[in-house]
């Protein structure tokens, strides 16, 4: 067992923070996708070899070597200091590293660089009404007339379509093969006539959610990714990373010590939230499993270092125990502050601006979204367990 | 970086799984309880000679001098196969006491005995977290050595040749097992495959470590916990793969019940819970001896947090193998009740949450 990362990334660690103390002044915020000053934080950090980090420079990207440690680093380093570590989006997270795997040479020079920058905001559009857990039964359908496909149907669940250049987005192309071979994973632009863009507000109030509809639309045919039929192989290239984001331990230590500064500082009757023995056992049982999933990433992580490691099942558990914690940790932040714990909005006794109530909600929204926690706890049963799938109906 | 086992490690748990395995069957285990066999020799015998006994003895005394990381992969062999085998106390606490707090005399006159599974020596240290009341051991020294009086309950490893006895300001005291004014008396408990005991003092002597004091104790009883953690994630493992095979092969409304969504979700939600406590045992092991600073913190919190998740594995598991479950002739209650008494024993999950409270400065 060896936990250091060794001299040569300590020196890469203090490199890293020297260059946050110097520029911490020009960062941007994240998630602002149109703003200027984010921009030129993300073309900042490409340079320095901080975002866009293995992407090759002939598209765009820092064109590093991929070095596991080297981007824990870079990814903790900049939480600690509460700087913006660039731009995100589905664009950049989803989007960029498929075309890299499966995209035509022609895809990868005219996208990934103007998306890596910004310039270029894509939205994805996965689920439909009816296909949300069974996604392979979406049915928005792709019929070809000449040199385009027709595109007819609609999207939900569509982040940021509202503020898209572009969509990444799976048509069912092939009626009469098996689901999972019918599908086509198209581009195509946000502009494109016959698309109408409905805001779909969520718990939190956010106007975060789309429903996208499509009236014959018409994308040219080579703005495909793959081949026709081959959209589901497509999407699954990186839908697994996807899961391992959503419950990120580093943010859940990160919400654990604001809570711990929370009930130490508010107060009840005078009284810290913290000297409530109640409240405090709840508080230390929260941070039992902060540290749980806290160690299982860092198992995760070493199996990625050191091939002959399995952590395949610590890995399928992530996104069902990391969304379900984080949506109680909030709540404790809730229960503790009583009365106070109700505030929202505007209300001028916030404290952390609201978070609380926010993320509680959010989170909620996350064990659903993403592959709910019923689906995780399928995969974890089949394919962690090696447990029987549910037979067909006949 | 490398957050796992080595191939040591790997090839450690596998010998020690093996040797279990084949001696340490359910029917032995059965055989144990049923006779109230108090010590099973030949399996002491047997992992001493794999090296189990003395595996955190220095070589120098006839150990292995190993870590306290290979000592969990023991501690969760044995709880895997609920072997009847004393280990927490004999094999971790007491040892890891002599060569902290021993004097040069005292460590060359047991630790090799222990290594050798020759000597088993038990550890009365519980009224250090949480005496009832008529609990309690006091020390007097005088010229020959300490004289104790009073009572330690829930004597670990009770079976023993000798106790290892906190007195309550956590000076530390060697007493053999015919010590004059010395009861002894066995505590039936839930767990029959791990006796368990009271001592009553009365006017004995004793042998004093030199060493003692409140923070030895506590990383003596930081050990204890880490095995018993250890303990429990082998047994609440084997429980989730005893649930799982059983799903896999028993057949209602004609299918096996492991492709029901209910059942499997039960499945789903043990190995959730449990498979992080994996990782939590190897980090808490290794601040042992790396990060000494936080390994309290780590002891008090896995414990408490395996205990909790193990409770529901425990519960989870015996549902899914339905009436059987609840069975004697199953025998599956032999994992629910090791978990339960580990979950008891050291500290209990409220009990040790505040503990770690206390570690961080966050209540007085």
């Amino acid at each position: 067992m060896d936990l250091s990362y060794g001299p040569q990334y300590e020196v890469f660690r203090d490199q890293v923070r020297g260059f946050i103390q110097s520029n911490r002044d020009r960062a941007g915020s994240a998630g602002s996708p149109r703003d200027d000053n984010a921009r030129a934080w993300q073309k900042l950090l490409i340079e320095h070899g901080y975002a866009a980090r293995t992407i090759p420079k002939e598209y765009g990207g820092a064109g590093l070597a991929p070095d596991i440690l080297q981007s824990r680093i870079i990814a903790q380093e900049f939480a600690r200091a509460g700087v913006s570590a660039g731009l995100g989006g589905q664009g950049i997270s989803m989007l960029v590293p498929t075309l890299l795997e499966v995209g035509t040479e022609e895809q990868k020079r005219q996208f990934i660089e103007p998306t890596i920058r910004g310039d270029l905001v894509w939205c994805q559009g996965y689920s439909e009404p009816g296909a949300g857990s069974d996604l392979a039964s979406l049915r928005t359908s792709g019929v070809l007339d000449g040199d385009d496909w027709v595109v007819n149907g609609q999207k939900i669940w569509t982040s940021t379509a509202h503020l898209a250049d572009w969509i990444f987005c799976l048509v069912r192309t092939e009626p009469n093969a098996p689901k999972h071979q019918g599908i086509s994973f198209l581009l195509f632009r946000m502009d494109t006539p016959g698309i109408e863009i409905r805001p779909l507000i969520d718990m939190t109030m956010n106007p975060n959610f789309n429903e996208v509809f499509f009236s014959n639309v018409r994308v040219p045919k080579h703005q495909i990714v793959g081949k026709r039929g081959d959209g589901w192989m497509v999407a699954n290239v990186i839908l697994k990373n996807e899961r391992d984001s959503l419950a990120d331990p580093n943010q859940s230590l990160a919400r654990l010590n604001l809570l711990i500064n929370l009930m130490k500082t508010e107060t009840v009757d005078s009284k810290p939230l913290i000297d409530d023995p109640q409240f405090l056992d709840r508080l230390m049982r929260i941070q039992g499993r902060v540290m749980a999933m806290q160690y299982n990433e860092l198992r995760v992580l070493s199996s990625k270092l050191n091939p002959g490691q399995d952590a395949s099942l610590a890995r399928l558990v992530t996104k069902y125990q990391g969304t379900e914690l984080r949506h109680e940790l909030e709540a404790l932040a809730i229960d503790a502050m009583g009365e106070g714990g109700l505030g929202y909005g505007s209300n001028p006794y916030l404290r952390d601006a609201g978070s609380w109530q926010y993320w509680y909600m959010f989170y909620l929204g996350l064990i659903i979204g993403g592959g709910t926690s019923q689906i995780q706890k399928n995969i974890i049963s089949e394919r962690g367990l090696g447990m029987p799938r549910e037979p067909k109906l006949a | 970086m490398q957050f796992g086992l080595s191939s040591e490690q790997t090839l450690l748990k596998d010998s020690v799984d093996h040797y279990v395995r084949e001696r340490s069957s359910l029917q032995r285990v059965r055989q144990f309880a049923a006779n109230d066999e108090g010590r099973a020799s030949d399996l002491l015998l047997g992992l001493a000679e794999l090296g189990v006994c003395g595996l955190l003895i220095p070589e120098q005394y006839g150990g292995v001098g190993l870590s306290p990381l290979d000592a969990c992969l023991v501690a969760e062999s044995l709880g895997y196969h609920v072997a009847p085998v004393a280990f927490t106390a004999s094999a971790a606490m007491v040892p890891t006491a002599l060569l902290l707090a021993g004097s040069d005399a005292q460590r060359s006159a047991w630790l090799p005995k222990l290594a050798a599974g020759r000597m088993l020596v038990g550890a009365a240290l519980s009224e250090l977290c949480g005496a009832r009341a008529g609990a309690g051991v006091s020390a007097k020294l005088t010229a020959a050595g300490s004289q104790l009086s009073g009572r330690a309950l829930h004597v670990l490893d009770f079976e023993a040749d000798a106790y290892l006895v906190a007195d309550s300001g956590c000076g530390l005291h060697w007493v053999a097992v015919d010590a004059p004014g010395l009861t002894r008396q066995r505590l039936d408990s839930v767990d029959r495959t791990r006796p368990i005991g009271e001592l009553v003092f009365n006017q004995v002597m004793a042998q004093p470590l030199p060493g003692g004091g409140a923070s030895t104790c506590q990383r003596i009883l930081d050990l204890g916990r880490l095995m018993l953690a250890a303990d429990t994630l082998g047994a609440a493992q084997s429980m989730v793969d005893q649930a799982v095979a059983y799903a896999g092969q028993r057949e209602q409304f004609g299918r096996v019940i492991g492709s029901f969504q209910a059942v499997k979700h039960m499945c789903a939600e043990m190995a959730a819970g449990l498979e992080p406590c994996r990782a939590f045992v190897w980090y808490a092991a290794h601040a042992i001896t790396d990060t000494p600073a936080e390994s309290h913190l780590l002891a008090c919190q896995l414990k408490a947090h395996i205990s909790e998740v193990s409770r529901f594995v425990a519960k989870t598991a015996t549902e899914v193998h339905g009436g059987m479950g609840f069975t004697d002739l199953l025998g599956l209650h032999y994992w629910f009740k090791r978990i339960g008494m580990n979950r008891q024993l050291l500290g209990t999950p409220e009990r040790l949450r505040l503990d770690a409270a206390r570690a961080q400065g966050l209540v007085a």
